[in-house]
């Protein structure tokens, strides 16, 4: 990839939490390239470490019994405006590491860089403040705006995502709001700061059906508009095809497919998202199916099975899966999997490509 | 097919507080208006709908953890809303449910087997010795380990928790089964685990379900007939094949678009009808048809008139003016 074109890339991020039980490896060596004006779906079930990978970049992890411990985090040093011995030289060169960063200057990364929306809109608002307060606080932090120009920026916004009579709503409180338009004001508040970057964290998993698809329209029509990166975390792999560009399935704290999300869903490279994909009905199916599900359940990441962390589930396992851990493969443009079927030494699966 | 549940204009109706804290001006939440359907035995029926549409309501009165404001519930022959205590208790052994939320429903101070055998306990089914060995092949049936049986829940995953909460509810040998809502808690791998299992137990046990959903997708999936559910009213009743290919009520169009659908080809290809707005309060629903508000097409007389739900042609019903 054009290194002018890496807006953020995660290199080797390890994420840990120390619990009384012992260490979970919630995220076990992340890397992962997130370009300009991309959006990139995250997909994995509960505990496979999609949330922690994005908190962690956010340095939002509670610290304890989370800890980051190893890994980088470049950010594109030209949007970020650092003093110049933070912007690293070398094989990064023009990138900030965000772990490496004082607290006060990651303070005003979040929000003004990266914004965020999270999972829950219903717990995420602050109920005793006006949804005014809450858009302009951070272009007011930021220095970006004064309070008046902050306002009227907030009013704009609350239009943008399709909130009706928005200079009014601005004075309303969380709780006057329905779930998909606090969803809207979470999406608005992301945006306030024109961010270069924007995770939403399972934007549309507490919503209704119907309501889902609006602010899945909403984000499709933004993404248009604005140039922000978008990264999209889901459980739903049917979520991510309509927008994402790129989609990384994680399991157990592991990036085990990344590719193209037409590749994806064309040749799924692992066992893993070839069961996602068959595990869910699908509406457009024209008989009825009998569903297949993964068996087992996800492993216990305090100990975690020793080779891949799959193997236990998976239909195709081999000796060597319970031994050794593969590694991720490249199998076609832009597409890496972390299988050890693509080796040359496997036996013959349909649909996996060879090689070396 | 004979007809195991027939349930006719039933209403539920739960008194409401509207005039702020201080008042005691009531109105009435309308969660279920109306609604008639029926059951065949050894179906699956779906019930479908948004939040607040009434399906889970419709659920809890049927199995009589709510009382119907009016309205009929035959079950087999007997009248659940006059049925005597007595009774009912009779009725109930055959009539289970298996609950939306596998964290929140089992007991987290009773063990496993404990909460399996419960129903044996209130029923006073068998002996000591006899309940023990149902739990044990109850755990069997399920797919998990019965030698599990003296742990907690909170030691089990939420699939697992799930399979406990449905061993519960075949405890008593039922014929017909609630689940309400019982995989939307789980992750997406573990729900076709879920969804095989209970598919399993219909064909081996000869169960009825009545399936309450939000996700079309595993509706149309389980189900034989579907119900399409809107602010309290049934929108569109069909057979579950036809209802995904020719959808009649604009609601039920609109959620099918809605669901996503796992392929980007087909995905960015789509043409979706975007419901504006969100579910008016049930509290005071539009005039007429309750959903004329979002719907796309709506004109003069669905504000005017409600429409009545009509069959258009063999088991297909629906409710608009304007088709």
């Amino acid at each position: 990839m054009d290194e002018r074109n890496v807006l953020m890339r995660i290199d080797g991020l390890t994420t840990n939490f120390h619990t009384y039980a012992g260490v979970v490896h919630a995220v076990d060596d992340m890397t992962l390239t997130i370009p300009k004006d991309t959006v990139v779906g995250i997909v994995g079930e509960s505990g496979s470490g999609k949330s922690v990978t994005m908190l962690s970049v956010m340095r939002l992890i509670a610290t304890p019994p989370g800890r980051i411990e190893g890994g980088h985090v470049w950010f594109d040093g030209k949007a970020l405006d650092m003093p110049e011995r933070m912007v690293a030289e070398g094989p990064n060169a023009g990138m900030v590491d965000l772990l490496a960063l004082p607290a006060e200057e990651m303070m005003k990364v979040r929000g003004r860089h990266i914004g965020m929306i999270f999972q829950d809109p219903m717990v995420s608002l602050n109920p005793v403040l006006t949804i005014g307060l809450q858009m302009t606080e951070s272009m007011v932090a930021h220095g970006l705006a004064t309070k008046d120009e902050a306002w009227k920026r907030g009013v704009e916004m609350l239009a943008l995502v399709g909130i009706p009579k928005p200079e009014e709503r601005m004075h309303d409180y969380p709780h006057q709001y329905s779930g998909g338009m606090r969803q809207r004001v979470m999406i608005a508040m992301a945006l306030s700061c024109s961010p270069e970057l924007v995770i939403a964290d399972e934007p549309t998993t507490s919503l209704d059906v119907t309501v889902q698809a609006q602010i899945l329209e909403l984000m499709k029509e933004l993404k248009g508009k604005l140039k922000s990166s978008i990264i999209v975390i889901s459980h739903d792999l049917s979520i991510v095809a309509g927008m994402a560009d790129k989609v990384v399935v994680m399991y157990a704290g592991r990036m085990v497919e990344e590719a193209d999300v037409f590749d994806l869903y064309e040749k799924p490279g692992h066992p893993y998202t070839i069961g996602l994909m068959k595990s869910v009905p699908r509406l457009d199916a024209e008989e009825r199916e009998r569903l297949v599900p993964i068996e087992g359940s996800p492993p216990d990441l305090l100990a975690p099975p020793k080779g891949c962390k799959f193997a236990p589930r998976c239909q195709y396992a081999m000796k060597i899966c319970q031994e050794y851990e593969p590694p991720l493969v490249t199998v076609g443009t832009g597409h890496r999997a972390r299988c050890f079927l693509h080796h040359p030494a496997a036996p013959n699966v349909a649909g996996f490509v060879k090689v070396e | 097919m004979d007809t195991i549940l027939k349930v006719e204009h039933l209403k539920k109706y739960f008194a409401v507080n509207t005039g702020g804290p201080f008042s005691r001006a009531m109105s009435s939440l309308k969660a279920v208006d109306d609604i008639s359907f029926d059951v065949g035995r050894g179906e699956t029926v779906g019930l479908v709908g948004e939040t607040g549409c009434g399906k889970t309501t419709i659920g809890r009165t049927i199995v009589g953890l709510y009382k119907p404001t009016a309205g009929t519930i035959t079950y087999c022959d007997e009248n659940l809303c006059t049925i005597t205590p007595e009774a009912m208790r009779k009725v109930r052994q055959k009539l289970q449910m298996i609950f939306q939320d596998p964290y929140a429903s089992l007991n987290p101070r009773m063990t496993v087997g404990g909460i399996v055998e419960e129903p044996m306990d209130i029923f006073g089914i068998g002996t000591v010795k006899e309940r023990h060995e149902r739990v044990q092949e109850l755990l069997r049936t399920v797919g998990l380990n019965p030698e599990q049986s003296n742990r907690f829940p909170h030691e089990f995953s939420g699939g697992q928790r799930q399979r406990i909460g449905i061993a519960r509810a075949l405890a008593m040998n039922p014929e017909f089964v609630i689940a309400d809502e019982p995989i939307s808690a789980l992750d997406v791998s573990i729900q076709a685990q879920i969804v095989n299992m209970l598919e399993d137990l219909q064909s081996r046990l000869g169960l009825t379900y009545l399936f309450i959903a939000h996700d079309l997708a595993m509706v149309k999936h389980i189900s034989n007939r579907v119900v399409v559910l809107y602010l309290g009213k049934i929108a569109e009743i069909d057979e579950s094949v036809d209802i995904y290919k020719h959808p009649l009520h604009p609601y039920t169009k609109a959620l099918l678009s809605a669901v996503p659908i796992p392929d980007p080809q087909i995905e960015r290809k789509r043409q979706r009808v975007v419901l504006k707005g969100d579910l008016p309060s049930p509290v005071s629903p539009p005039s007429g048809c309750h959903f004329r508000t979002r719907c796309p097409i709506a004109e003069s007389i669905c504000a005017e008139k409600e429409p009545e739900l009509r069959a258009v042609d063999g088991n297909h019903m629906v409710a608009c003016h304007l088709v």
